[in-house]
C-alpha cells in the first residue's frame, strides 16, 4: 500500500505538477481510514511555507534599505529645512529677490559655483508686494540712474524667453501692454516737468511732450481744465503681469538650482570685530555668519550657515535689518542709523464704466496724484491715488472704500468726465516698501554689517526694476562692484550723510 | 527603471532638491519618445543639457543675420540706400517715393543695384511679406520719414515691441498689414494708437487675438479715420456643453 502511495506521488511530481507539503499531506490523510487528526502544530507550518515566499521578499528589501545607497536613514529629516549652508541668503522671495537669485546663477562662472537659497516667509504670497501691483513700467523719472534701469528692465523684457525660457516649458508671455503712461502737469510743476523731459531723451527715453490743444486732440475724453503740460511715453511703456514675471524668474532660477525654502528669518549670529577711528571713535563692525531660517507654524528653526545676506524683504525690510542691530547704535553714529524702509498701504480699486476711454487708454497720472489704467477690453480700469496728509494703517490689508468715493472719484471724475458714471467692482490693497528718506531703492551692502546687502525700498517702482536691479546686485556680489549700471548714487551711504536723491513727481 | 536610477544619482544632492523630474508642468500628453530620451539624457548629463541649451541660440542665428544693423552701409551711401538694401536682402520689395518701379529680388535672392546710385530717394513703401524682419533689424529703416505703406503680411518674427516702435512713422504711415503675424496680441494693436495718418489697417488671422471682433471695434473707434480689415477669424458663439440653470430647473420638473 504504502508502495503504491509513493509510486502516485513521484509520478505526479514526474508530471511537474508544483505539490506544496500541505497538499501531499492532505492528500495522505484522505487515504487514512477514519484516522482524524486534531494536532494544531501542522497549520503553523503551513502558513510558514506558505508565507516563505513573503519572507524572503521582505528580508531582500531591508537589506536593500540597509545598503549604503538608499535613502533610509534612522532619524526623521523635516524635509522642508533650508540646506545647513549656502553661499548667499535672499531673505525675501518677492521679483526682488527671485530676480537677484537668478542673476546671480546666471552670471556664476562655474556650474554650481554659489549656491543660493531663497527664504520666503508666505508660500501663498497673500500679503507680497509684487503681486498685489498695478504692474506699470515707464521711463519717465527725474533721475538718470531710475530712467536707465527702467530701460534695462525693458530691454530685459523684451527679450524675456532669450534670458528665463526652460527646456521643455512653455515660453514666457509678460502680457505686455504697450498703452504709454501720460503724466499732466499744472502750472506750478510744468518747469519740472519740462526739466525731467529733457533728463529723459538725454538718457535715452522715448518720450514726447504735449500741449493741451494737442492732449485734447489726441485723447478727446479728456478735460484738459487746470492741466498746462503733458508727458507722454511713446515706447516702453506700459504695464504687464506681475505675478507671470516673478514666476518666470522662480522657474528658471530654480532650474538652475536655487534653493528654495518657506519660513522665516528670525535672526542672525553674527560676530564682532571693534576697531577706532583715527580720532579713537570705537566702530563695531559685524559679519553676519549664521542666518536662524525658522518654519512656519512651528518653533522649530535651521541656522543656515552663510557668507553673504541679500535683504530683499521689500515692505518688511526694515524689521529684517533691525534683527542686525542696524539702527538700534548709539544716536550720531553710523550704528544708529536705522534701515528707512516701512510698509505703507495703498489701494487699488477695479471700476467699470461703460463709455469710458478705449484701447487708447494710457496708465494716466495726473497732477493730484489720481491715476488709473485701462484693464481687459471690457470697459474696465484700475484707478488708485496716493494719500496726502494721512497714512492708511498698515497692520492689515482692508480696504478703504470711504477714501475712493471722497477723495478718488471726484478726481477722476473732473480728469475725465464720462468716470462720473462708474461702478466699483473690487478692491485691493497693497503695501509699498516705502523708503521714508527719499523714496528711492536703497542697493548695496552696509558700512558696518558688510555682508549684508540691500535691495529694497524702492517705493512703488520695484517691480519695474527688478531685473536691472537684480543684475546689479550680482554684480556686486560677484564681481565686487557694478559693471553694466552704476548705482552708487543708491548705496547705504546717502542714508548716513543725509543726501537725498529726491525724484520730483512720485506717485 | 529610471526613476530609481535618476534618484540614485541624485543622491549627492541635498533632500530638497530631489524632487521627482516630471517632463513639463504642463498637463497633458507626454512628449513624443525622442524628445522624452532627450530630456532624460539632460537630466543626467550635463553636456547633453548645455548642448540642448545652446540649440536656441543656433536657431535664432539666421534671424540675428538677417536683421544686423547696416552701419557701414549707411556711412558711406546713406541712409536710403542702407534700408534699401536691408530690405533686398530680407527678400522684401520696396519702392522710393515719386518712382513707379519696385526694387524686389528674385527667387534665388538675386536683385539690380540700381538702387544704390539714388542716394537721395527715400522710401515710401515697403513690402516685407514673409519675411524675418523683427525689432533689432527695425533700426535700419527708422530714418524714413515718408513711408507711407508697410507690408508685414505673415512675418514670424514681428511682435508687440515690433508694433510698439512703429511711432517714428506716426505722421506719414498710411496703410499697415499685420495679417498672419503669429506673435501679435493685444498688448501690440494698443501701441498703434500713435499712427495718428494711418487709413488702411488689416489684422487679418492673428491667432493670439482672443477677442477678434471686439478688438476690430476697439481700433476703429481708437483710430476714426482708419479702415480696419479683419477676416480670417471664427466669429460663431462657441456652444458650451454645461447646462444653463434654466435647462436644469426643467429637467427637474420635467422628473
Amino acid at each position: 500500500m504504502t508502495m503504491f502511495r509513493g509510486l502516485y506521488m513521484t509520478a505526479r511530481v514526474v508530471h511537474g505538477i508544483h505539490v506544496s507539503s500541505r497538499f501531499i499531506h492532505k492528500h495522505t490523510r484522505f487515504f487514512t481510514l477514519g484516522l482524524r487528526n486534531i494536532s494544531t502544530g501542522r497549520p503553523v507550518q503551513n502558513y510558514f511555507f506558505k508565507d516563505l515566499e513573503n519572507q524572503f521578499k521582505a528580508f531582500r528589501e531591508k537589506t536593500a534599505e540597509a545598503m549604503p545607497s538608499s535613502d533610509w536613514t534612522p532619524f526623521e529629516i523635516n524635509r522642508s529645512l533650508p540646506p545647513e549652508r549656502a553661499d548667499i541668503v535672499i531673505v525675501g522671495g518677492g521679483v526682488m529677490g527671485w530676480s537677484i537669485a537668478y542673476w546671480l546663477k546666471q552670471k556664476e562662472k562655474i556650474r554650481e559655483g554659489v549656491r543660493v537659497l531663497v527664504v520666503e516667509r508666505d508660500p501663498t504670497y497673500s500679503q507680497a508686494s509684487t503681486v498685489l501691483s498695478a504692474g506699470g513700467i515707464r521711463q519717465q523719472f527725474s533721475l538718470p540712474e531710475n530712467i536707465v534701469l527702467s530701460i534695462a528692465s525693458a530691454d530685459f523684457m523684451r527679450n524675456i524667453n532669450k534670458h528665463l525660457s526652460v527646456l521643455n516649458e512653455d515660453p514666457v508671455d509678460l502680457q505686455f501692454n504697450h498703452s504709454g503712461y501720460l503724466f499732466l502737469a499744472s502750472e506750478n510743476v510744468a518747469q519740472i516737468m519740462e526739466e525731467n523731459y529733457k533728463t529723459q531723451r538725454y538718457v535715452g527715453a522715448k518720450v514726447a511732450l504735449l500741449s493741451p490743444t494737442q492732449l485734447k486732440e489726441k485723447f478727446p475724453w479728456i478735460n484738459t481744465d487746470g492741466i498746462v503740460l503733458a508727458s507722454y511715453g511713446l515706447e516702453n511703456e506700459g504695464w504687464f503681469d506681475p505675478w507671470t514675471l516673478l514666476n518666470a524668474f522662480r522657474r528658471k532660477a530654480i532650474s538652475m538650482g536655487v534653493y528654495q525654502c518657506f519660513g522665516e528669518v528670525t535672526g542672525f549670529k553674527y560676530t564682532t570685530n571693534s576697531m577706532n577711528t583715527a580720532e579713537g571713535n570705537k566702530l563695531d563692525f559685524q559679519r553676519i555668519k549664521y542666518a536662524n531660517v525658522q518654519m512656519p507654524n512651528s518653533l522649530e528653526y535651521q541656522p543656515v550657515e552663510c557668507a553673504i545676506v541679500v535683504n530683499a524683504a521689500g515692505a518688511f525690510s526694515g524689521k529684517v535689518a533691525e534683527m542686525m542691530g542696524i539702527g538700534l547704535g548709539l544716536k550720531d553714529t553710523i550704528a544708529g542709523v536705522p534701515l528707512p524702509v516701512e510698509p505703507r498701504k495703498r489701494f487699488v480699486y477695479v471700476v467699470h464704466c461703460p463709455d469710458g476711454p478705449g484701447l487708447e487708454t494710457p496708465f494716466l497720472i495726473d497732477y493730484s496724484g489720481v491715476y488709473f489704467r485701462r484693464e481687459g477690453l471690457g470697459g474696465n480700469y484700475i484707478a488708485g491715488m496716493s494719500p496726502e496728509e494721512e497714512e492708511p494703517d498698515t497692520s492689515n490689508l482692508e480696504v478703504d472704500h470711504q477714501f475712493f468715493q471722497e477723495k478718488v472719484w471726484p478726481r477722476l471724475a473732473h480728469r475725465v468726465p464720462a468716470f462720473e458714471n462708474l461702478k466699483v467692482k473690487s478692491a485691493w490693497a497693497g503695501f509699498y516698501d516705502y523708503n521714508t528718506f527719499d523714496q528711492n531703492g536703497i542697493v548695496g551692502n552696509h558700512p558696518l554689517v558688510n555682508n549684508m546687502f540691500f535691495a529694497t525700498g524702492f517705493s512703488g517702482h520695484g517691480l519695474q526694476h527688478s531685473p536691472a536691479v537684480g543684475r546689479a546686485i550680482a554684480e556686486l556680489i560677484l564681481d565686487g562692484g557694478f559693471q553694466t549700471l552704476d548705482l552708487s548714487a543708491f548705496s547705504f551711504q546717502r542714508i548716513i550723510t543725509q543726501e537725498p536723491m529726491l525724484e520730483k513727481n512720485i506717485v | 527603471m529610471a526613476k530609481t536610477s535618476m534618484r540614485r544619482t541624485f543622491r549627492l544632492v541635498p533632500l530638497l532638491a530631489a524632487t521627482p523630474r516630471h517632463w513639463s508642468s504642463n498637463p497633458g500628453a507626454p512628449p513624443p519618445l525622442q524628445t522624452r530620451l532627450l530630456l532624460y539624457l539632460s537630466h543626467r548629463f550635463h553636456d547633453v543639457e548645455t548642448l540642448l541649451s545652446w540649440i536656441p541660440w543656433l536657431k535664432s542665428r539666421g534671424v540675428r543675420q538677417k536683421n544686423i544693423f547696416y552701419g557701414y552701409t549707411q556711412e558711406n551711401f546713406g541712409d536710403n540706400v542702407a534700408a534699401a538694401f536691408y530690405i533686398l536682402s530680407l527678400r522684401g520689395g520696396f519702392r522710393f517715393a515719386g518712382q513707379s518701379e519696385w526694387f524686389r529680388s528674385n527667387k534665388r535672392g538675386k536683385f539690380s543695384w540700381d538702387f544704390i546710385n539714388q542716394r537721395d530717394a527715400t522710401i515710401e513703401e515697403v513690402d516685407a511679406s514673409n519675411t524675418l524682419i523683427n525689432y533689432t533689424g527695425l533700426e535700419n529703416l527708422v530714418k524714413q520719414k515718408s513711408l507711407r505703406t508697410l507690408s508685414l503680411c505673415g512675418c514670424v518674427e514681428v511682435d508687440d515691441w515690433f508694433l510698439s516702435r512703429l511711432h517714428v512713422f506716426q505722421d506719414t504711415l498710411e496703410e499697415l498689414d499685420i495679417s498672419h503675424c503669429p506673435q501679435i496680441t493685444v498688448g501690440g494693436l494698443a501701441s498703434l494708437r500713435n499712427l495718428r495718418a494711418l487709413r488702411r489697417l488689416d489684422i487679418s488671422s492673428l491667432p493670439k487675438l482672443q477677442d477678434p471682433g471686439l478688438v476690430a471695434i476697439l481700433l476703429e473707434e481708437m483710430l476714426p479715420q482708419c479702415q480696419v480689415t479683419a477676416f480670417g477669424f471664427d466669429h460663431s458663439l462657441t456652444y458650451s456643453h454645461t447646462p444653463t440653470d434654466a435647462q436644469r430647473t426643467e429637467s427637474v420638473q420635467e422628473q
